[in-house]
């Protein structure tokens, strides 16, 4: 009799010398007999694996292998019992079974059953085809986008329109609770962050201008860069991870949970009701939190002023009181509410488009973020150019 | 059977057939008590069907047993291991020992169903990629999925589809014990028929014990071997289906005499 063992590395898996499979065979009769023993189960599956490939046929045109000695038999090892058959049988030799009870002959009738081979990953398309496809696929979802996106904007501002028109219409416990949570809640953040800035570009300032000895210029350099820029662009890149983000999620897992549908079957425009809402209290908070924005930077730089470069508040007020800052405060303000359009439109554009997965809306939420910060920079940069051209 | 494949034999065990016992459970949320005292057994080999009315606490119950849920109070044994103070190893030992089957599924969106298939196989074993496929291949085809579904993406695929690919996962390591998350709930009466039948069949060959949590009557009437009833913060009863017919209890007596019952009976041939 020979013994078809596992190699000693697979041998270490096995704790108990019980438990280790194996295959007895005697090749002396007219039949090839292979008599299993120990675990067929899937803890073994790599020494049973061995053992089955190391089962090289003898002359006997017939094989019995022989269950009656196994100690435990799962899928895996009755899948491999079956590899080891149609490996014979490859071989030209008829194989039977002997059973030691039912259980043994239904799992192996089961595992022949479901003998269907099946594919792991989706047939990838050869290299050049699938760019070509990913193209031809981004450019139309850029298009129908861009219609949607506009078709979208048409719908916002026909029901503002008739919001205005109508002002009983208007809901205004979701407007106050959105300015809430867009505003006020917002504060703490938009305020730390402003302050912290104000004070950096004062002390980075300093050191350069100090070489010129013309350090009450940072005064200057402070009230405008917050006035006109950073104020209003800080506060929109806050508010448009914070709750540009927020619209694409709620609204996106209301589009999810059909509760959209179930407002269009009731016959309330989701719009009226979901993004009207998010934009008017958008675009009355953002200016606010702009002009907040802006006291804390000019706080924070006229603090670092003070306490760094001994220019007292009063000489900072006065500084700041011989620039014509009114103009940079409006620049700021007007921006915001452009600002404050950009980021409303697309967080709820996107929370409604979402496809009813937990992954789209994540993918959603994520672009609505991305192309928000995005946009409110391009914006920016008009902003800037429009400005400067009519001398402002 | 002495060839029968799973337990452990754990000496300190009182009833080597018990594969799950719960004792004096206790959960509670809040001042909000969902058990208080609960008993409850799974024999080897059975399908037990657990039923309750909403809010009884049959989905805390299982997420308690699978160790989801840490309870407030009582002892819980699988396979005669008492579930709580398991280190981590032995926990992640455990968890190879049994199957889950979600509601709806829970498979994994980012992976093909067959790779849905693989995942617990490849964290438990190291296993030829030649072997890994093919057992993939033959546990979809064990419950009943077409072979082209393997490469699907699971919302690719219908919802009855969806729950035998979760099925199939369950059954990636050919666990003795699986535990089943209202499996038919939300198919269709022909779909929900061929999924209790499968159940039947795999666990005549495979030898599985099933832990059902159901609200489907000819589920309960065709699969489960015995049913427990969940009410008033315990098991209230456990027995055949014809126990809990004779059983006298409101909430057993509207379930089981209800005109859906009713039908479902007859249909069953009762």
């Amino acid at each position: 009799m020979d013994r078809v063992a596992p190699s000693a590395e697979n041998q270490d898996h096995d704790r108990l010398s019980a438990d280790r499979p194996g295959l007895d065979l005697d090749g002396r009769g007219d039949v090839l007999r292979l008599v299993a023993c120990g675990r067929w189960v899937i803890a073994q599956a790599n020494a049973l694996e061995e053992i089955v490939a190391g089962v090289k046929p003898m002359t006997q045109s017939k094989a019995e292998i022989d269950l009656t000695a196994l100690t435990g038999l799962d899928t895996v090892g009755a899948w491999l019992l079956y590899r080891l058959q149609t490996q014979l049988e490859k071989d030209e030799i008829t194989v039977d079974f002997r059973f030691r009870d039912e259980r043994q002959k239904r799992i192996l009738a089961q595992i022949i059953k479901s003998n269907v081979a099946c594919d792991i990953e989706p047939p990838e398309e050869p290299g050049l085809l699938k760019l070509i496809e990913e193209i031809g696929l981004a450019t139309v979802s850029l298009v129908t986008n861009f219609g949607a996106l506009l078709s979208f904007l048409g719908n916002v501002f026909a029901r503002i329109l008739d919001s205005i028109l109508n002002p009983s219409r208007i809901r205004l416990n979701p407007l106050v609770h959105q300015m809430e949570v867009v505003g006020l809640r917002s504060l703490p953040i938009v305020g730390l962050i402003s302050f912290l800035i104000g004070a950096v570009i004062v002390n980075q300032g300093a050191v350069q201008l100090r070489q010129f000895g013309a350090e009450i210029l940072v005064v200057d350099m402070v009230s405008i860069g917050v006035l006109r820029e950073l104020g209003v662009l800080l506060t929109s890149i806050i508010v448009a991870g914070r709750s540009g983000s927020a619209f694409a999620a709620q609204i996106g897992s209301m589009v999810m949970r059909e509760e959209v549908a179930a407002l269009k079957t009731l016959g309330i425009s989701p719009i009226d009701v979901l993004v009207l809402p998010r934009f008017v209290a958008m675009a009355l908070v953002l200016p606010l939190l702009t002009f907040f924005a802006d006291v804390m930077g000019l706080l924070g730089g006229g603090l670092m002023a003070w306490v760094t470069l001994d220019i007292a508040p009063f000489q900072f007020l006065n500084r700041m009181g011989d620039l014509s800052l009114l103009s940079e405060l409006y620049i700021g303000l007007i921006k915001s509410v452009f600002f404050a359009g950009v980021i409303s439109i697309s967080g709820c554009f996107q929370g409604l488009s979402a496809k009813g997965t937990a992954e789209s809306l994540g993918q959603n939420t994520t672009t609505a973020v991305v192309e928000s910060i995005f946009l409110v920079i391009v914006l920016d940069a008009f902003f800037a150019i429009f400005f400067t051209t009519i001398g402002w | 059977m002495p060839e029968d494949k799973s337990l452990k034999s754990n000496e300190n065990a009182p009833d080597d057939d018990l594969v799950v016992s719960v004792r004096g459970l206790r959960n509670q949320f809040g001042s909000l008590v969902v058990h208080d005292g609960l008993d409850l057994d799974l024999r080897r080999g059975e399908i037990l069907g657990v039923v309750g009315g909403s809010g009884t606490g049959k989905s805390v119950l299982l997420h308690s047993i699978i160790g989801l849920h840490k309870p407030n109070a009582g002892k819980i044994k699988v396979f005669g291991r008492d579930q709580a103070g398991l280190s981590r190893q032995e926990m992640k030992e455990a968890r190879g020992e049994w199957g889950v089957l979600f509601q709806e599924g829970a498979l994994f969106s980012s992976l093909t169903v067959a790779q849905n298939v693989q995942v617990p196989l490849r964290e438990y074993f190291d296993l030829s990629p030649r072997l890994m496929k093919e057992i993939a291949a033959y546990k979809i085809a064990m419950v009943g999925l077409a072979a082209h579904a393997g490469p699907k993406y699971p919302s690719e695929i219908s919802g009855g589809m969806k729950r035998r690919a979760g099925l199939a996962r369950a059954l990636a390591l050919d666990p003795d014990l699986v535990f089943l998350d209202e499996p038919t709930a939300g198919l269709d009466p022909i779909g929900a028929a061929a999924f209790d039948e499968m159940i039947l069949s795999l666990r005549d060959t495979l030898g599985l014990t099933v832990f059902l949590v159901t609200h489907d009557l000819d589920t309960l009437f065709t699969s489960c071997d015995r049913i427990a009833v969940l009410a008033e913060k315990k098991v209230i009863v456990t027995g055949t289906v014809d126990e809990l017919l004779a059983y006298d209890h409101p909430w057993v007596k509207d379930y089981f005499h209800g005109p859906r019952s009713r039908a479902a009976q007859k249909a069953r041939g009762r």
